[in-house]
C-alpha cells in the first residue's frame, strides 16, 4: 500500500528536478537565516543575562543554531542529488546514501518544528528566570563595593532607562529593599536612626526610587523621593501623576521584548520549516520516479512515484526497528542461549 | 601622441568589456550607499533639529542623496553600454553619444570630489549652530507648557543620557538657568522668596542639574542637588568626585559624534569618487579600443585603446580653440553683417 503514488512523465521528471534545484538553493539560504536568527537571539539574550537566574531559554537560539547548520548541509546535497538525478550514469552512487540521508533529514526537519513551539511554549520559563534575576539585582542594587555584584547597580540603572521601566512588578519594589549602601547613610543623624528602627531587619527604607526610573516625557523635574508623601512637593499628587517616573515592571517589559522577538523568529522559521518540508517531499518523489528508470534503455518512458512503500506506521517501525534492536537483542541472545541447553 | 595606449586583441576587449560592467555594478551599489549615507545624516540632523535652533543647513544630505541619484542612474546607463559594446551591431547606435557621455561622466566625479571636500569643511558652519542651539535649549528646558517648546525637556533629556554629557560646556551652565518651571514652585516658601531675591532678574537658581545627567556608573546613589553643599550630603566633597554626573559638556560631545560621522561620510565618498574615475577610465578604453579597429569589417582585428587622443596639453589648447571658435563665431557675423553695410 503506497502512500501517495503520482505519475511522472519524462518532461514532468525534468521539471520537478529543475524546480527542486533552485528550491534547495532557496532552502540553503533560508537554513543560513535560521542560523542567523539562532546568533541574534542569543546574543540578545546574553545581553541581559544577569537579570536572568537561569539559562534555561537559551535552548532556543541554540537549537535554531544547530538546525540552520543542518539544513545548510541537507540542501546542499539536495540540490547536488537532483543535478545528478536526470543522468542515469551518475545517480546509482547516491543511491547507498538515501536511506540515512532521509532519515537525518526528516529528523533536523522534526527538530526545526520544535524549535518553532519551544519559542512560543518558553514563555512561562523566562518569566519565572526574570523574576529571580530581577529580584536578585534590586536586592544587590547597593553592594558597589562586593566583589562580584558591583556592576549591578549599573546593569540595572541601564535596563531601567533603556527598557522604560522600574523595579521588578512596579515601583513599589524599591519600597522593600534598601537601595543606598550603608558606606553613605549618616548614622548619627535623627533621620536616619528613626527609618533603620523601623522595620524588623534594621534596613533604611524609604519611599523613593532611583534616578533611573524617571521618566523624561515628565512635564517636570523627576520626582525621586517622597513619593507617597503628597505634601513634600508643591503642587503633587502622587495618585493621579502618571508621568513622573516608569510605571511599567522590568519584568513585563523585558517579556513583551523577548516574547516579540522569539514570535518574529518563529513565525520565520516556520516558514523555513515548509520549505524544507517541500524540499524534502519533492525529493522523494524524484528518488522513486527515476528508481524505477534505473537498468532501463529507454530514459523517457513514464514512472510513478510516491512517498512512502509501506504505510507509515510500517515505515517508521522499519527504521526505528535497527535501532531498538541494538539496545534490546543483546539480551534476548544472552537470556535464550542459557535456556535453550537447560530445556534438552 | 596618444596618452597611455594599450594594445586589444579581441580576447582582451571582451575582458575588458566584462571588467568594466562588473565595476559598474559595484558603482551602482556604491551609488546606493551615497544615498543611503545622504539620508541618515538627514535623518540625524532632523533628530536634534530641536538643539540646533532649526536653522542647521540640509545642504550636505540633500546634495548627497541627489549626487547617490545621479550616480545610481550614470553608472546603470553605463553598464548597459559595456553590455553592448560584446555585440558590434549593438554598439554602433551608442557610439555617437558617448563622447559627451563620458564628459558629462568626468564633471559629475569632478563634483563628487567637491561634495567629498564639503563633508570635511561643514564642520565648522555645524560647530555655530550647536553652540547656539545648546545654550537656547537649555533656556526653554522649563517650558514644557509651551506650545513649540513643550519637547524641548524630553529631547534634551534623552540627548543627555545617550551621549552620556551634562550641560553646554559642563554641568555647571545648569546653576546659571533656571530649569524648574514656576508652575512647580512654591511661592509661599521662604527658600524660593529667598533664591529668587538672590538674583538681579527673579529666576529661581540653584545648585543642582536634572536626572538625566545622572551617571549610573557611580557607586552611590545619584546626587543632583546641592551640589556644592559638602555637608548637605554624608561623605561627599564635591572637588574630588567624578562619577556623580558626566563631566562632558554636550557641545563637545555632539560635535565630536557629527564630526565622526561628517568624516566618515567623506571618507567614503572620495572612495566612490575613485571608483567612478576608474570606471570612466575603463569606458574610455573600451570607447576609443572599439573605435581604432584595423579591419572594421573584422570584429576579431586587433585595435589600440587610449585614454586621450593627443597629451593633456595639447587636448587642453583644443578645448580653449573650440571655445574661442564658438564666441567668434557672432563676431564674425557681425563683422560680415558690417563689412556688407560700408561697402553696400
Amino acid at each position: 500500500m503506497v502512500v501517495m503514488k503520482m505519475k511522472f512523465p519524462f518532461q514532468k521528471r525534468v521539471k520537478l528536478a529543475q524546480g527542486l534545484w533552485l528550491l534547495s538553493w532557496c532552502a540553503t539560504v533560508a537554513g543560513a537565516i535560521t542560523f542567523t536568527l539562532g546568533c541574534i537571539l542569543k546574543t540578545e539574550l546574553r545581553r541581559r543575562a544577569e537579570v536572568m537566574d537561569n539559562s534555561d531559554i537559551h535552548v532556543v537560539p541554540n537549537t535554531l543554531m544547530i538546525v540552520g547548520l543542518a539544513s545548510l548541509g541537507i540542501n546542499y546535497f539536495s540540490s547536488k542529488i537532483c543535478q545528478d538525478a536526470l543522468d542515469a550514469g551518475r545517480f546509482p552512487r547516491w543511491k547507498k546514501m538515501l536511506k540515512p540521508y532521509f532519515a537525518v533529514s526528516c529528523f533536523f526537519t522534526v527538530l526545526m518544528l520544535l524549535a518553532v513551539i519551544m519559542s512560543f511554549a518558553m514563555k512561562g520559563s523566562l518569566e519565572s528566570s526574570l523574576k529571580v534575576g530581577l529580584r536578585n539585582g534590586i536586592r544587590f542594587y547597593k553592594d558597589t563595593d562586593t566583589p562580584g555584584r558591583c556592576f549591578q547597580k549599573q546593569n540595572i540603572d541601564r535596563l531601567q532607562m533603556d527598557f522604560q521601566c522600574c523595579g521588578n512588578n512596579d515601583f513599589r519594589d524599591w519600597f522593600e529593599v534598601q537601595w543606598i549602601s550603608n558606606r553613605y547613610l549618616d548614622f548619627s543623624s535623627k533621620e536616619v536612626k528613626d527609618r533603620i528602627k523601623s522595620n524588623v531587619d534594621g534596613r533604611y527604607l524609604l519611599d523613593g526610587v532611583p534616578f533611573s526610573c524617571c521618566n523624561p516625557s515628565s512635564p517636570r523635574p523627576c520626582i525621586q523621593f517622597h513619593l507617597t508623601n503628597n505634601s513634600a512637593h508643591y503642587n503633587y499628587d502622587y495618585q493621579t501623576e502618571e508621568l513622573n517616573i516608569y510605571l511599567r515592571g522590568c519584568r513585563e517589559a523585558l517579556v513583551h521584548y523577548y516574547m516579540g522577538l522569539m514570535n518574529a523568529i518563529g513565525a520565520g522559521v516556520l516558514s523555513v520549516f515548509l520549505l524544507q518540508a517541500s524540499v524534502l517531499v519533492s525529493l522523494r518523489f524524484l528518488q522513486t520516479s527515476m528508481e524505477a528508470v534505473a537498468g532501463n534503455e529507454n530514459t523517457e518512458i513514464e514512472t510513478e512515484g510516491y512517498l512512502l512503500e509501506k504505510p507509515l506506521k510500517e515505515t517508521i517501525m522499519e527504521y526505528v526497528e535497527p535501532v531498538m534492536k541494538f539496545f534490546l537483542l543483546t539480551n534476548q541472545v544472552e537470556e535464550g542461549t542459557p535456556g535453550a541447553p537447560a530445556s534438552t | 601622441m596618444v596618452l597611455m595606449s594599450v594594445k586589444f586583441d579581441l580576447k582582451k576587449r571582451v575582458k575588458l568589456a566584462q571588467t568594466v560592467w562588473f565595476m559598474y555594478w559595484f558603482a551602482v551599489m556604491a551609488g546606493v550607499l551615497v544615498f543611503s549615507m545622504g539620508l541618515f545624516f538627514k535623518i540625524e540632523l532632523r533628530k536634534r533639529s530641536e538643539l540646533m535652533d532649526n536653522k542647521e543647513s540640509h545642504f550636505l544630505p540633500n546634495l548627497l542623496i541627489l549626487m547617490g541619484l545621479i550616480a545610481c542612474a550614470i553608472n546603470a546607463f553605463g553598464g548597459k553600454i559595456c553590455y553592448d559594446s560584446l555585440d558590434p551591431n549593438k554598439f554602433v547606435k551608442w557610439k555617437s553619444m558617448l563622447k559627451s557621455f563620458l564628459v558629462s561622466c568626468m564633471v559629475f566625479n569632478g563634483l563628487l570630489f567637491m561634495t567629498a571636500l564639503l563633508c570635511f569643511l561643514m564642520r565648522i558652519p555645524l560647530q555655530f549652530t550647536l553652540a547656539e542651539g545648546l545654550k537656547n535649549g537649555m533656556k526653554y528646558y522649563k517650558d514644557t507648557d509651551t506650545p513649540g517648546r513643550c519637547y524641548m525637556k524630553r529631547t534634551l533629556d534623552l540627548m543627555q543620557m545617550e551621549f552620556r554629557c551634562c550641560g553646554n560646556d559642563n554641568y555647571r551652565d545648569w546653576f546659571e538657568i533656571q530649569w524648574v518651571s514656576n508652575r512647580y514652585l512654591d511661592f509661599g516658601a521662604k527658600e524660593v522668596k529667598d533664591r529668587l531675591g538672590s538674583n538681579v532678574d527673579g529666576q529661581y537658581l540653584m545648585d543642582g542639574v536634572p536626572f538625566s545627567c545622572c551617571n549610573p556608573s557611580s557607586p552611590r546613589p545619584c546626587i543632583q542637588n546641592q551640589m556644592t553643599n559638602n555637608t548637605a550630603h554624608y561623605s561627599y566633597d564635591h572637588y574630588t568626585e567624578e562619577l556623580n554626573v558626566w563631566k562632558h559638556g554636550c557641545r563637545d560631545a555632539m560635535l565630536s559624534y557629527y564630526g565622526g560621522l561628517m568624516n566618515t561620510i567623506g571618507a567614503l565618498v572620495l572612495l566612490v569618487t575613485i571608483l567612478e574615475v576608474a570606471v570612466t577610465i575603463g569606458l574610455q578604453y573600451v570607447n576609443s579600443s572599439l573605435s581604432t579597429l584595423a579591419n572594421p569589417e573584422d570584429p576579431e582585428s586587433e585595435s589600440e585603446g587610449w585614454i586621450l587622443e593627443k597629451t593633456v596639453k595639447e587636448t587642453f589648447t583644443d578645448i580653449m580653440a573650440t571655445m574661442k571658435s564658438m564666441g567668434k563665431g557672432t563676431k564674425v557675423e557681425e563683422g560680415g553683417e558690417a563689412a556688407v553695410a560700408t561697402v553696400s
